[in-house]
Protein backbone atom coordinates (compact mmCIF):
# COMPACT_ATOMS: atom_id res chain seq x y z
CA UNK A 1 0.00 0.00 0.00
CA UNK A 2 2.58 2.30 0.90
CA UNK A 3 4.13 2.05 -3.25
CA UNK A 4 0.86 3.34 -4.42
CA UNK A 5 0.33 6.26 -6.15
CA UNK A 6 -2.68 7.45 -5.30
CA UNK A 7 -4.94 10.45 -5.61
CA UNK A 8 -8.29 11.83 -4.06
CA UNK A 9 -11.36 10.22 -5.88
CA UNK A 10 -12.21 13.32 -8.45
CA UNK A 11 -16.22 12.32 -7.06
CA UNK A 12 -15.18 13.06 -3.59
CA UNK A 13 -15.51 16.10 -1.81
CA UNK A 14 -13.47 16.63 1.66
CA UNK A 15 -15.16 18.97 4.02
CA UNK A 16 -13.06 20.00 7.42
CA UNK A 17 -14.47 19.12 10.78
CA UNK A 18 -12.70 19.63 14.08
CA UNK A 19 -11.95 16.18 14.30
CA UNK A 20 -10.67 15.59 10.41
CA UNK A 21 -12.62 15.89 7.92
CA UNK A 22 -16.10 14.73 6.34
CA UNK A 23 -15.69 12.69 2.66
CA UNK A 24 -18.60 12.06 0.28
CA UNK A 25 -18.63 10.15 -2.50
CA UNK A 26 -21.37 11.79 -5.24
CA UNK A 27 -21.10 8.57 -6.80
CA UNK A 28 -21.73 6.13 -4.75
CA UNK A 29 -23.10 8.48 -1.84
CA UNK A 30 -21.35 7.02 0.88
CA UNK A 31 -20.44 9.68 3.79
CA UNK A 32 -17.01 8.58 5.19
CA UNK A 33 -15.23 9.94 8.05
CA UNK A 34 -11.82 10.76 8.10
CA UNK A 35 -10.88 10.93 11.90
CA UNK A 36 -7.97 13.01 12.26
CA UNK A 37 -6.69 16.07 10.80
CA UNK A 38 -3.32 14.37 9.29
CA UNK A 39 -5.33 12.00 7.82
CA UNK A 40 -6.70 15.13 5.71
CA UNK A 41 -3.33 16.85 5.32
CA UNK A 42 -2.55 13.21 3.47
CA UNK A 43 -5.24 13.06 2.05
CA UNK A 44 -5.24 16.20 0.14
CA UNK A 45 -1.48 15.55 -0.28
CA UNK A 46 -1.43 12.49 -2.14
CA UNK A 47 -1.58 13.59 -5.99
CA UNK A 48 2.15 15.73 -5.24
CA UNK A 49 3.34 12.93 -4.57
CA UNK A 50 4.66 9.79 -6.32
CA UNK A 51 3.40 7.25 -3.45
CA UNK A 52 1.82 7.03 -0.53
CA UNK A 53 4.68 7.14 1.47
CA UNK A 54 6.73 9.79 -0.49
CA UNK A 55 3.43 11.88 0.62
CA UNK A 56 3.84 10.79 4.64
CA UNK A 57 7.29 11.79 4.37
CA UNK A 58 6.25 15.09 2.89
CA UNK A 59 3.64 15.69 5.44
CA UNK A 60 6.36 14.56 7.83
CA UNK A 61 4.17 11.59 9.71
CA UNK A 62 6.28 9.69 11.88
CA UNK A 63 7.63 6.29 10.12
CA UNK A 64 6.38 4.59 13.82
CA UNK A 65 2.85 5.71 12.23
CA UNK A 66 3.03 4.37 8.70
CA UNK A 67 1.52 1.07 9.13
CA UNK A 68 -1.67 2.79 10.56
CA UNK A 69 -1.88 5.08 7.56
CA UNK A 70 -1.11 2.36 5.33
CA UNK A 71 -4.11 0.91 6.97
CA UNK A 72 -6.41 3.57 7.04
CA UNK A 73 -5.84 4.35 3.14
CA UNK A 74 -6.62 0.70 2.32
CA UNK A 75 -10.17 0.89 3.95
CA UNK A 76 -10.59 4.42 2.25
CA UNK A 77 -9.31 2.98 -1.34
CA UNK A 78 -12.14 0.08 -0.67
CA UNK A 79 -14.56 2.92 -0.08
CA UNK A 80 -13.40 4.70 -3.20
CA UNK A 81 -12.81 7.69 -1.12
CA UNK A 82 -9.21 7.47 -2.86
CA UNK A 83 -8.19 5.70 -5.86
CA UNK A 84 -4.68 4.89 -7.41
CA UNK A 85 -3.54 6.52 -10.78
CA UNK B 1 -10.02 6.97 16.31
CA UNK B 2 -12.54 4.38 18.11
CA UNK B 3 -16.31 4.72 16.81
CA UNK B 4 -17.24 6.10 20.53
CA UNK B 5 -14.65 8.42 20.45
CA UNK B 6 -15.95 9.49 17.06
CA UNK B 7 -19.41 9.61 18.14
CA UNK B 8 -18.42 12.19 21.18
CA UNK B 9 -16.86 14.36 18.67
CA UNK B 10 -20.23 14.47 16.73
CA UNK B 11 -22.36 15.11 19.96
CA UNK B 12 -20.52 18.36 19.98
CA UNK B 13 -21.45 19.40 16.84
CA UNK B 14 -20.49 20.12 12.97
CA UNK B 15 -19.29 23.18 11.52
CA UNK B 16 -22.39 22.38 9.48
CA UNK B 17 -25.11 19.79 9.17
CA UNK B 18 -24.63 16.55 7.79
CA UNK B 19 -28.00 15.20 7.48
CA UNK B 20 -30.35 18.04 6.64
CA UNK B 21 -34.19 17.96 6.26
CA UNK B 22 -35.98 20.55 4.48
CA UNK B 23 -39.99 20.76 4.55
CA UNK B 24 -40.63 22.55 1.37
CA UNK B 25 -44.07 22.82 1.91
CA UNK B 26 -47.20 22.05 4.60
CA UNK B 27 -49.38 21.08 1.34
CA UNK B 28 -50.13 17.86 0.90
CA UNK B 29 -53.02 16.36 -0.77
CA UNK B 30 -52.78 13.63 1.58
CA UNK B 31 -53.73 13.71 5.18
CA UNK B 32 -51.83 10.57 7.07
CA UNK B 33 -52.89 10.24 10.89
CA UNK B 34 -49.23 9.80 12.01
CA UNK B 35 -47.79 13.26 10.01
CA UNK B 36 -44.84 14.66 11.88
CA UNK B 37 -45.43 17.82 10.12
CA UNK B 38 -49.49 18.30 10.36
CA UNK B 39 -49.45 18.94 6.80
CA UNK B 40 -52.36 19.53 4.83
CA UNK B 41 -52.91 23.60 3.84
CA UNK B 42 -50.03 25.54 2.32
CA UNK B 43 -48.74 28.27 4.62
CA UNK B 44 -49.19 31.54 2.90
CA UNK B 45 -45.61 32.54 4.64
CA UNK B 46 -43.86 29.78 2.37
CA UNK B 47 -40.23 30.51 1.46
CA UNK B 48 -40.77 32.10 -2.26
CA UNK B 49 -38.66 30.40 -5.10
CA UNK B 50 -36.04 33.30 -4.60
CA UNK B 51 -35.90 32.68 -0.80
CA UNK B 52 -34.94 28.80 -1.42
CA UNK B 53 -32.20 29.77 -4.05
CA UNK B 54 -30.65 31.56 -1.37
CA UNK B 55 -30.58 28.89 1.19
CA UNK B 56 -29.20 26.55 -1.01
CA UNK B 57 -26.19 29.22 -2.01
CA UNK B 58 -25.61 29.20 1.57
CA UNK B 59 -25.96 25.20 1.84
CA UNK B 60 -23.53 25.16 -0.67
CA UNK B 61 -20.84 27.69 0.83
CA UNK B 62 -21.46 25.57 3.96
CA UNK B 63 -20.45 21.95 2.00
CA UNK B 64 -23.73 20.08 2.84
CA UNK B 65 -23.59 17.42 0.42
CA UNK B 66 -27.17 16.44 -0.11
CA UNK B 67 -30.05 17.77 1.25
CA UNK B 68 -33.49 15.57 2.10
CA UNK B 69 -36.49 16.99 0.88
CA UNK B 70 -40.06 16.58 2.20
CA UNK B 71 -43.07 18.00 3.29
CA UNK B 72 -45.98 18.50 2.84
CA UNK B 73 -45.99 16.93 -0.52
CA UNK B 74 -42.47 19.03 -1.99
CA UNK B 75 -43.47 17.97 -5.86
CA UNK B 76 -47.08 20.24 -5.41
CA UNK B 77 -44.72 23.27 -5.35
CA UNK B 78 -44.73 24.87 -8.84
CA UNK B 79 -40.91 25.40 -8.58
CA UNK B 80 -40.15 21.78 -7.61
CA UNK B 81 -38.03 21.17 -10.11
CA UNK B 82 -36.42 24.29 -10.37
CA UNK B 83 -35.55 23.98 -6.70
CA UNK B 84 -34.54 20.37 -7.03
CA UNK B 85 -32.02 21.28 -10.55
CA UNK B 86 -30.71 24.18 -8.58
CA UNK B 87 -29.76 22.27 -5.68
CA UNK B 88 -28.09 19.58 -7.91
CA UNK B 89 -26.47 22.55 -9.96
CA UNK B 90 -25.33 23.79 -7.00
CA UNK B 91 -23.32 20.24 -5.89
CA UNK B 92 -25.83 19.67 -3.37
CA UNK B 93 -27.67 15.84 -3.52
CA UNK B 94 -31.17 15.71 -3.27
CA UNK B 95 -33.26 12.80 -1.51
CA UNK B 96 -36.76 13.39 -1.55
CA UNK B 97 -40.03 12.05 -0.25
CA UNK B 98 -43.37 11.88 -1.70
CA UNK B 99 -46.55 10.02 -1.71
CA UNK B 100 -46.03 9.54 -5.54
CA UNK B 101 -48.94 11.27 -6.09
CA UNK B 102 -46.77 13.06 -9.03
CA UNK B 103 -44.87 10.79 -10.47
CA UNK B 104 -46.57 10.12 -14.18
CA UNK B 105 -44.16 8.21 -16.49
CA UNK B 106 -43.56 11.36 -18.08
CA UNK B 107 -42.06 13.35 -14.07
CA UNK B 108 -40.92 9.88 -13.87
CA UNK B 109 -38.98 9.82 -16.70
CA UNK B 110 -37.63 13.62 -16.37
CA UNK B 111 -36.40 12.30 -12.79
CA UNK B 112 -34.65 9.51 -14.32
CA UNK B 113 -32.44 11.63 -16.28
CA UNK B 114 -31.33 13.61 -13.37
CA UNK B 115 -27.78 13.06 -11.61
CA UNK B 116 -27.39 13.06 -7.61
CA UNK B 117 -31.33 12.43 -6.87
CA UNK B 118 -32.80 9.73 -4.28
CA UNK B 119 -36.32 9.09 -3.77
CA UNK B 120 -38.59 8.05 -1.35
CA UNK B 121 -41.77 6.91 -1.78
CA UNK B 122 -43.38 6.52 1.36
CA UNK B 123 -45.59 3.15 1.81
CA UNK B 124 -47.39 1.99 5.18
CA UNK B 125 -49.00 -1.07 4.37
CA UNK B 126 -48.10 -3.91 1.57
CA UNK B 127 -51.78 -3.54 0.99
CA UNK B 128 -53.86 -0.81 0.17
CA UNK B 129 -56.34 -1.83 3.76
CA UNK B 130 -53.58 -1.61 6.37
CA UNK B 131 -51.57 1.08 4.33
CA UNK B 132 -54.59 3.65 3.25
CA UNK B 133 -55.80 3.47 7.10
CA UNK B 134 -52.93 5.58 7.71
CA UNK B 135 -52.02 7.42 4.52
CA UNK B 136 -55.63 7.75 3.61
CA UNK B 137 -57.79 6.24 0.85
CA UNK B 138 -56.46 5.45 -2.76
CA UNK B 139 -52.48 6.04 -0.93
CA UNK B 140 -51.70 2.40 -1.50
CA UNK B 141 -52.62 2.30 -5.30
CA UNK B 142 -50.93 6.50 -5.45
CA UNK B 143 -47.64 4.68 -4.24
CA UNK B 144 -47.50 1.65 -6.40
CA UNK B 145 -48.20 3.67 -9.80
CA UNK B 146 -45.35 5.77 -9.04
CA UNK B 147 -43.20 2.88 -8.02
CA UNK B 148 -44.44 1.16 -11.31
CA UNK B 149 -43.59 4.66 -13.37
CA UNK B 150 -39.91 5.13 -12.05
CA UNK B 151 -39.16 1.19 -12.96
CA UNK B 152 -40.80 1.74 -16.29
CA UNK B 153 -38.34 5.00 -16.62
CA UNK B 154 -35.58 3.26 -15.85
CA UNK B 155 -35.03 5.57 -12.86
CA UNK B 156 -33.18 2.87 -10.88
CA UNK B 157 -32.84 1.44 -7.37
CA UNK B 158 -35.36 4.51 -5.78
CA UNK B 159 -36.25 4.01 -1.65
CA UNK B 160 -39.84 2.34 -0.60
CA UNK B 161 -39.79 4.03 3.31
CA UNK B 162 -42.11 2.97 6.08
CA UNK B 163 -43.15 3.88 9.33
CA UNK B 164 -43.22 0.99 11.21
CA UNK B 165 -46.38 0.48 13.03
CA UNK B 166 -48.30 -1.92 15.55
CA UNK B 167 -50.36 -3.13 12.62
CA UNK B 168 -47.86 -3.21 9.73
CA UNK B 169 -44.85 -4.91 11.84
CA UNK B 170 -45.90 -8.27 10.81
CA UNK B 171 -45.39 -6.82 7.30
CA UNK B 172 -41.58 -6.22 7.48
CA UNK B 173 -40.89 -8.95 5.09
CA UNK B 174 -43.47 -8.52 2.44
CA UNK B 175 -41.92 -5.21 2.58
CA UNK B 176 -38.62 -6.33 1.57
CA UNK B 177 -39.95 -8.43 -1.27
CA UNK B 178 -41.76 -5.73 -2.23
CA UNK B 179 -38.32 -3.76 -2.55
CA UNK B 180 -36.31 -6.30 -4.08
CA UNK B 181 -38.66 -7.01 -6.68
CA UNK B 182 -38.64 -2.86 -8.08
CA UNK B 183 -34.76 -3.81 -7.17
CA UNK B 184 -35.80 -0.80 -4.96
CA UNK B 185 -34.08 -0.39 -1.14
CA UNK B 186 -36.30 -0.72 1.99
CA UNK B 187 -35.87 2.29 4.83
CA UNK B 188 -37.96 1.75 7.79
CA UNK B 189 -38.04 4.36 10.85
CA UNK B 190 -39.68 4.38 14.07
CA UNK B 191 -42.95 6.16 14.49
CA UNK B 192 -42.95 9.32 16.49
CA UNK B 193 -45.69 11.01 18.55
CA UNK B 194 -44.98 14.31 16.65
CA UNK B 195 -47.67 16.56 14.63
CA UNK B 196 -50.68 14.65 14.49
CA UNK B 197 -49.05 11.47 15.72
CA UNK B 198 -49.58 13.02 18.47
CA UNK B 199 -52.98 11.88 18.47
CA UNK B 200 -52.40 8.44 16.90
CA UNK B 201 -49.18 7.35 18.55
CA UNK B 202 -51.08 5.33 21.50
CA UNK B 203 -53.29 3.26 18.90
CA UNK B 204 -50.56 2.43 16.24
CA UNK B 205 -46.81 2.17 18.27
CA UNK B 206 -45.48 -1.04 18.42
CA UNK B 207 -45.54 -3.04 21.58
CA UNK B 208 -42.51 -4.05 23.61
CA UNK B 209 -43.16 -7.72 21.99
CA UNK B 210 -43.20 -6.06 18.39
CA UNK B 211 -40.36 -4.16 19.19
CA UNK B 212 -37.70 -6.89 20.25
CA UNK B 213 -39.18 -8.68 16.65
CA UNK B 214 -38.25 -4.86 14.86
CA UNK B 215 -34.50 -5.40 17.05
CA UNK B 216 -33.84 -8.74 15.86
CA UNK B 217 -35.02 -7.77 11.89
CA UNK B 218 -32.81 -5.15 11.60
CA UNK B 219 -30.22 -6.94 12.97
CA UNK B 220 -30.75 -9.28 10.21
CA UNK B 221 -31.28 -7.18 7.66
CA UNK B 222 -29.69 -3.86 8.21
CA UNK B 223 -25.93 -4.72 7.97
CA UNK B 224 -23.34 -3.48 5.30
CA UNK B 225 -22.79 -6.80 4.15
CA UNK B 226 -26.61 -7.67 2.34
CA UNK B 227 -26.46 -5.84 -0.71
CA UNK B 228 -29.09 -3.65 -0.29
CA UNK B 229 -29.23 -2.95 3.09
CA UNK B 230 -32.56 -1.85 5.05
CA UNK B 231 -31.87 1.39 6.46
CA UNK B 232 -33.37 3.09 9.24
CA UNK B 233 -32.02 6.62 9.44
CA UNK B 234 -30.57 5.59 12.63
CA UNK B 235 -33.98 5.75 14.40
CA UNK B 236 -34.27 2.87 16.43
CA UNK B 237 -31.11 3.47 18.75
CA UNK B 238 -33.64 3.06 21.60
CA UNK B 239 -33.83 -0.76 20.35
CA UNK B 240 -30.24 -1.15 21.68
CA UNK B 241 -31.00 -2.12 25.10
CA UNK B 242 -32.83 -5.29 24.26
CA UNK B 243 -29.35 -7.11 23.19
CA UNK B 244 -25.38 -7.15 22.96
CA UNK B 245 -25.37 -6.30 19.36
CA UNK B 246 -26.27 -2.57 18.86
CA UNK B 247 -27.92 -1.58 15.06
CA UNK B 248 -25.91 -1.09 12.47
CA UNK B 249 -25.10 3.01 12.47
CA UNK B 250 -24.05 5.59 14.94
CA UNK B 251 -27.03 4.83 17.07
CA UNK B 252 -26.98 8.32 19.08
CA UNK B 253 -29.22 11.84 18.78
CA UNK B 254 -28.03 13.99 16.24
CA UNK B 255 -31.25 16.54 16.39
CA UNK B 256 -29.08 19.68 16.66
CA UNK B 257 -25.69 18.26 16.31
CA UNK B 258 -24.91 16.65 12.93
CA UNK B 259 -29.39 16.73 11.91
CA UNK B 260 -31.62 19.64 12.03
CA UNK B 261 -35.10 20.92 9.98
CA UNK B 262 -35.38 23.83 7.75
CA UNK B 263 -39.39 24.44 7.48
CA UNK B 264 -41.77 25.18 4.66
CA UNK B 265 -41.52 28.87 6.08
CA UNK B 266 -37.92 28.95 7.18
CA UNK B 267 -38.10 28.11 10.69
CA UNK B 268 -35.44 26.15 11.40
CA UNK B 269 -35.84 23.09 14.31
CA UNK B 270 -33.73 20.75 16.01
CA UNK B 271 -34.41 17.72 14.10
CA UNK B 272 -37.75 17.18 11.68
CA UNK B 273 -39.63 15.44 14.25
CA UNK B 274 -39.63 18.86 17.11
CA UNK B 275 -41.99 21.28 15.18
CA UNK B 276 -42.27 23.22 18.27
CA UNK B 277 -41.33 26.29 19.86
CA UNK B 278 -39.44 24.83 22.64
CA UNK B 279 -37.08 23.12 19.46
CA UNK B 280 -36.90 26.09 17.45
CA UNK B 281 -33.63 27.79 16.94
CA UNK B 282 -34.28 30.53 14.66
CA UNK B 283 -34.87 31.20 10.86
CA UNK B 284 -33.18 31.47 7.63
CA UNK B 285 -34.89 34.60 7.38
CA UNK B 286 -33.24 36.03 10.16
CA UNK B 287 -29.71 38.21 9.66
CA UNK B 288 -26.77 36.32 8.97
CA UNK B 289 -29.04 33.27 7.84
CA UNK B 290 -29.25 29.07 8.34
CA UNK B 291 -25.41 29.12 8.92
CA UNK B 292 -25.96 31.75 11.98
CA UNK B 293 -28.95 29.44 13.59
CA UNK B 294 -26.30 26.56 13.22
CA UNK B 295 -23.49 28.19 14.49
CA UNK B 296 -24.89 29.86 17.27
CA UNK B 297 -28.16 29.49 18.42
CA UNK B 298 -28.47 28.93 21.86
CA UNK B 299 -30.80 25.98 21.65
CA UNK B 300 -28.26 24.16 19.22
CA UNK B 301 -24.82 24.79 21.56
CA UNK B 302 -26.95 23.96 24.20
CA UNK B 303 -27.70 20.32 22.84
CA UNK B 304 -24.10 20.25 21.88
CA UNK B 305 -23.15 20.41 25.78
CA UNK B 306 -23.10 16.72 27.51
CA UNK B 307 -26.65 15.58 27.93
CA UNK B 308 -27.48 14.44 31.69
CA UNK B 309 -29.01 11.11 32.10
CA UNK B 310 -31.32 12.15 34.77
CA UNK B 311 -33.55 9.27 35.78
CA UNK B 312 -31.81 7.07 33.73
CA UNK B 313 -28.18 7.24 34.95
CA UNK B 314 -29.04 4.61 37.78
CA UNK B 315 -30.09 1.86 34.54
CA UNK B 316 -27.56 -0.11 32.96
CA UNK B 317 -29.13 0.25 29.62
CA UNK B 318 -28.13 3.76 29.17
CA UNK B 319 -24.98 3.12 27.72
CA UNK B 320 -26.71 1.31 24.91
CA UNK B 321 -29.97 3.30 24.35
CA UNK B 322 -28.83 6.48 25.05
CA UNK B 323 -32.16 7.66 26.84
CA UNK B 324 -34.10 7.34 23.50
CA UNK B 325 -35.39 10.03 21.26
CA UNK B 326 -36.41 13.49 22.81
CA UNK B 327 -38.92 13.92 20.51
CA UNK B 328 -40.93 10.92 21.72
CA UNK B 329 -40.54 11.95 25.41
CA UNK B 330 -41.56 15.42 24.67
CA UNK B 331 -44.80 15.00 23.02
CA UNK B 332 -45.94 12.32 24.95
CA UNK B 333 -45.58 14.88 28.17
CA UNK B 334 -42.25 13.10 29.61
CA UNK B 335 -39.05 14.60 30.98
CA UNK B 336 -36.15 14.72 28.42
CA UNK B 337 -33.95 13.93 30.88
CA UNK B 338 -35.33 10.33 31.81
CA UNK B 339 -36.73 7.42 29.91
CA UNK B 340 -38.44 6.90 26.30
CA UNK B 341 -42.10 6.45 26.53
CA UNK B 342 -41.03 2.97 24.59
CA UNK B 343 -38.07 2.54 26.76
CA UNK B 344 -37.54 -1.96 26.65
CA UNK B 345 -37.49 -2.39 30.16
CA UNK B 346 -40.36 -0.98 30.49
CA UNK B 347 -39.64 2.33 32.19
CA UNK B 348 -41.59 4.80 29.82
CA UNK B 349 -44.87 2.67 30.36
CA UNK B 350 -44.44 3.46 33.99
CA UNK B 351 -44.48 7.06 33.87
CA UNK B 352 -46.68 7.23 31.13
CA UNK B 353 -49.47 6.24 33.17
CA UNK B 354 -49.05 8.98 35.55
CA UNK B 355 -49.25 11.44 32.49
CA UNK B 356 -52.20 13.60 31.87
CA UNK B 357 -53.18 13.04 28.26
CA UNK B 358 -55.20 16.96 27.87
CA UNK B 359 -51.43 18.39 29.02
CA UNK B 360 -49.45 16.74 26.78
CA UNK B 361 -47.51 19.86 24.30
CA UNK B 362 -49.50 19.91 20.92
CA UNK B 363 -47.58 21.19 18.10
CA UNK B 364 -47.14 24.75 17.70
CA UNK B 365 -49.08 24.87 14.13
CA UNK B 366 -51.51 22.65 12.40
CA UNK B 367 -51.55 22.94 8.92
CA UNK B 368 -54.50 19.85 8.96
CA UNK B 369 -57.16 20.58 6.68
CA UNK B 370 -60.83 21.27 7.98
CA UNK B 371 -62.36 17.75 8.22
CA UNK B 372 -64.89 17.60 4.88
CA UNK B 373 -68.39 16.17 5.44
CA UNK B 374 -68.20 13.51 3.37
CA UNK B 375 -68.80 9.85 3.66
CA UNK B 376 -64.81 9.46 2.25
CA UNK B 377 -63.51 10.80 5.24
CA UNK B 378 -65.52 8.93 8.20
CA UNK B 379 -64.05 5.74 6.84
CA UNK B 380 -60.58 6.64 8.03
CA UNK B 381 -59.56 4.64 10.26
CA UNK B 382 -62.54 1.98 10.56
CA UNK B 383 -60.94 0.04 7.64
CA UNK B 384 -58.09 -0.84 9.99
CA UNK B 385 -56.94 -4.43 9.16
CA UNK B 386 -57.58 -6.88 12.93
CA UNK B 387 -54.82 -6.48 14.86
CA UNK B 388 -52.50 -9.81 14.63
CA UNK B 389 -51.54 -11.36 17.72
CA UNK B 390 -47.93 -12.79 17.84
Amino acid sequence: MLDAALELHPQVALRPEPFGALAYHYGNRRLVFLKHVDMVRVAQDLANHPSLQATLEACQIAPARWPSFAKAFESLQTSEVVRVR
Amino acid sequence: MSVEALVTQLKGGLDAPICLTWELTYACNLQCVHCLSSSGKRDPRELTTAEAKQVLDELRDLQVFYINIGGGEPMVRRDFFELLEYSISQGIGVKFSTNGAFIDFDKAQRLAAMDYLDIQISLDGTDAVTNDAVRGEGSYDMARRAMDNLQAAGFGPFKISVVVTHHNVDQLDEFKALADSYGAQLRVTRLRPSGRGADSWHDLHPTNAQQRQIYNWLLAHGGHDSERPVLTGDSFFHLNALGEEPLPGLNMCGAGRVVCLIDPIGDVYACPFVIHDEFKAGSVRDDGGFAKVWKESELFLELREPQSAGACSSCGSYDACQGGCMAAKFFTGLPLDGPDPECVNGFGEQLLEGVQLASNPKPSMDHTKPVRVTPVSVTLGTTRKPVAVS
